[in-house]
């Protein structure tokens, strides 16, 4: 089954009903088919990080719609929303958002324990995936003493312990210099190989510019200034 | 894979990330034990105190006979003629009659009272005397050695002491000692055919009540006091004197409500940050609030684990040092002795919700609160 996204008058206040409100994301449409290597692009405060939260179900639109095959998942009931964030979404935060004090094998299996995988088949996986990334000597260690681009590739791994079929990065390389981040987009290459939907945030030319972008959608004060899809793709 | 597999898989995966939080925040888990496990102690050691108290004096009273007639005179309590014993033989109902004698000697030496008695069954030759273990440890005296008081008439009476009592009765003989009718009637001056008071034997516990109400037909002068109003007598001053170490341990009990009410009413930024991760990643809210209620419910039942042995251990097994002054009453020769250990279920039932119950509700609420909130908001 192919998944499509597509928003609808997308806008999301922050600090609603107080004088200081403002729209991160101010009317978006947007549609985004299967399989495609998607970036929002734009400086900071552009409601790149905001729009990845709305597709990704980590926050609701105040207005608008998020459609996911054409059924609206932004006013689905939270019960609803778990196994989306779960098994359809992975996310990998800019700031990594690890689990502080659990080590790096502990932190990816995480999203799985919901499923009630059994553990030594949820450790195997996980272990595949961090041996995958270059992780797997790293796999005790406690998050705390990674580097950034180890906790990084950690964030990845957990982002895919459950397989999702789209994956949400911001501002991947943010906190990379330029040979990680060239060894991050090669990963990220790869997973578009596998038929997953790559949805990024990102000012850096480097993603920007990567052979494996199919769209580049620009932001700027929460709406879209410029999409722009790339004719030739390279993986 | 069986969904109830799944189930339990799940579960295992809950409490294994408890667990683990639990070690993440050992300090804080440390503290909180501590002073949770230190509140189940206080309360448990007064509740098991009173209560095997009240057992203890149960058992006492189970002995005692049924009623116990006192003479008055205007108002204050005085010795009891041969002629009050007579009229109450033939009251239908009532076994037996028997006039007692017993009374109070303040001993200088050690300042305190101890209580003389006549023993019903005798047994008590003259000029010796059987001690009770507090007054014989106060004393300093044993088997053979000779105790003096000052009779009513100021002359010394002298005993021997011909044996000192077990200290499995020390709850009820601590201060006692036991000596010979003429021996007592001399010491105190009461002449022969008086006595302190009258005990009555009713066989049908259902006749008690009828026969007290004739003992005060036939004897105006009188007062009967039934063996149940002494048990209630008993509860009532174990219950008040519970009161009175809780009152001053409520502090304590508000000082937990208020670190009970503080985690209520807010999650640090930390654990905020963690349930809005946990929520990102997929957990459900329920998934959150199993595992929050794995740890809450693990940390509780811990500190109720520690703190109802420790209590055991304080009551039944060093005889409650803590509580000992207060609840056992006031006296200079307290009795050294061990209590039965007596607890009953609802006890225990009642401890936990008042203890475990609260915390959990207290955990959960603010762990809710932040699980049904989006988390890219709980993250922020």
């Amino acid at each position: 089954m192919t998944l499509k996204i597509q928003l609808t008058g997308i806008r999301k206040a922050f600090n609603e009903g107080q004088p200081n409100r403002f729209w991160a994301v101010n009317g978006v449409d947007l549609h985004l088919p299967e399989g495609q290597v998607t970036v929002l692009a734009g400086p900071s405060g552009s409601g790149k990080t905001t729009l990845l939260t709305l597709i990704g179900c980590l926050a609701r639109p105040t207005e608008g719609r998020v459609l996911l095959n054409d059924r609206a998942i932004s006013s689905l009931p939270e019960p609803f929303l778990a196994p989306l964030r779960r098994q359809t979404f992975g996310f990998v935060f800019q700031r990594f958002n690890l689990i502080r004090g659990l080590p790096v094998l502990d932190n990816v299996m995480v999203p799985a324990y919901p499923l009630g995988v059994p553990r030594r088949a949820l450790r195997k996986r996980a272990l595949h995936l961090l041996e995958t990334l270059g992780l797997g000597p790293r796999a005790d260690a406690r998050v705390e003493s990674l580097s950034g681009g180890e906790a990084q590739r950690t964030a990845l791994a957990r982002a895919l312990i459950n397989d999702p079929r789209i994956l949400i990065a911001d501002e991947p390389t943010a906190n990379l210099d330029s040979e990680l981040s060239r060894t991050l987009l090669e990963i990220l290459a790869r997973l578009r190989t596998e038929g997953r939907s790559l949805i990024l945030s990102s000012h850096d030319p480097l993603v920007r510019e990567a052979g494996m972008v199919d769209r580049v959608i620009e932001l700027r004060d929460g709406r879209v200034v410029s999409d722009r899809v790339r004719s030739a793709v390279s993986t | 894979m069986s969904d109830l597999r799944r189930v339990w898989e799940r579960q295992r995966h809950l409490i294994d990330y408890s667990a683990a939080s639990m070690a993440r925040r050992k300090g804080r888990n440390l503290g909180l034990l501590t002073v949770y496990g230190g509140m189940v102690f206080l309360l448990a050691s007064v509740l098991f105190y009173s209560s095997a108290l009240k057992h203890e004096a149960n058992l006492l009273l189970a002995g005692a006979p049924e009623i116990v007639v006192q003479r008055m005179v205007a108002g204050r309590y005085a010795p009891v003629s041969g002629e009050h014993l007579l009229a109450l033989q033939g009251i239908r109902g009532l076994r037996d009659v028997e006039g007692r004698l017993w009374g109070y000697q303040y001993d200088p030496v050690v300042r305190a009272n101890y209580t003389l008695m006549v023993p019903p069954e005798g047994g008590v030759r003259k000029g010796t005397a059987i001690l009770g273990p507090a007054l014989a440890r106060a004393r300093g005296a044993g088997h053979g050695d000779v105790i003096s008081f000052r009779g009513h008439d100021g002359v010394l009476a002298s005993f021997r002491i011909a044996e000192v009592l077990p200290m499995e009765t020390a709850l009820a003989s601590a201060d006692l000692l036991l000596i010979d009718e003429t021996d007592f009637r001399t010491l105190f001056g009461i002449p022969s055919g008086e006595y302190t008071d009258l005990a009555l034997r009713i066989p049908n516990p259902r006749e008690v009540q009828t026969v007290a109400e004739k003992v005060l037909e036939r004897l105006p002068d009188s007062r009967a006091i039934l063996r149940e109003e002494m048990q209630r007598t008993y509860d009532a001053i174990f219950d008040w004197r519970s009161a009175l170490v809780l009152l001053p341990l409520s502090g304590a009990l508000l000082a937990f409500a208020i670190l009970a009410w503080e985690k209520a009413s807010g999650l640090s930024a930390d654990e905020r940050r963690e349930i809005g991760i946990l929520k990102a990643v997929g957990w459900e809210t329920r998934d959150v609030l199993r595992m929050k209620l794995w740890e809450g419910g693990l940390l509780s039942l811990l500190a109720f684990l520690f703190g109802t042995v420790a209590a055991y251990w304080h009551v039944f097994g060093l005889s409650a040092p803590l509580l000992a002054p207060v609840m056992q009453g006031w006296s200079v020769l307290y009795p050294d002795f061990r209590l039965t250990p007596a607890i009953e279920g609802s006890q225990l039932l009642a401890l936990f919700f008042l203890t475990v119950f609260p915390y959990l509700v207290a955990t959960l609420v603010p762990v809710w609160r932040a699980a049904v909130t989006d988390p890219d908001e709980v993250m922020r």
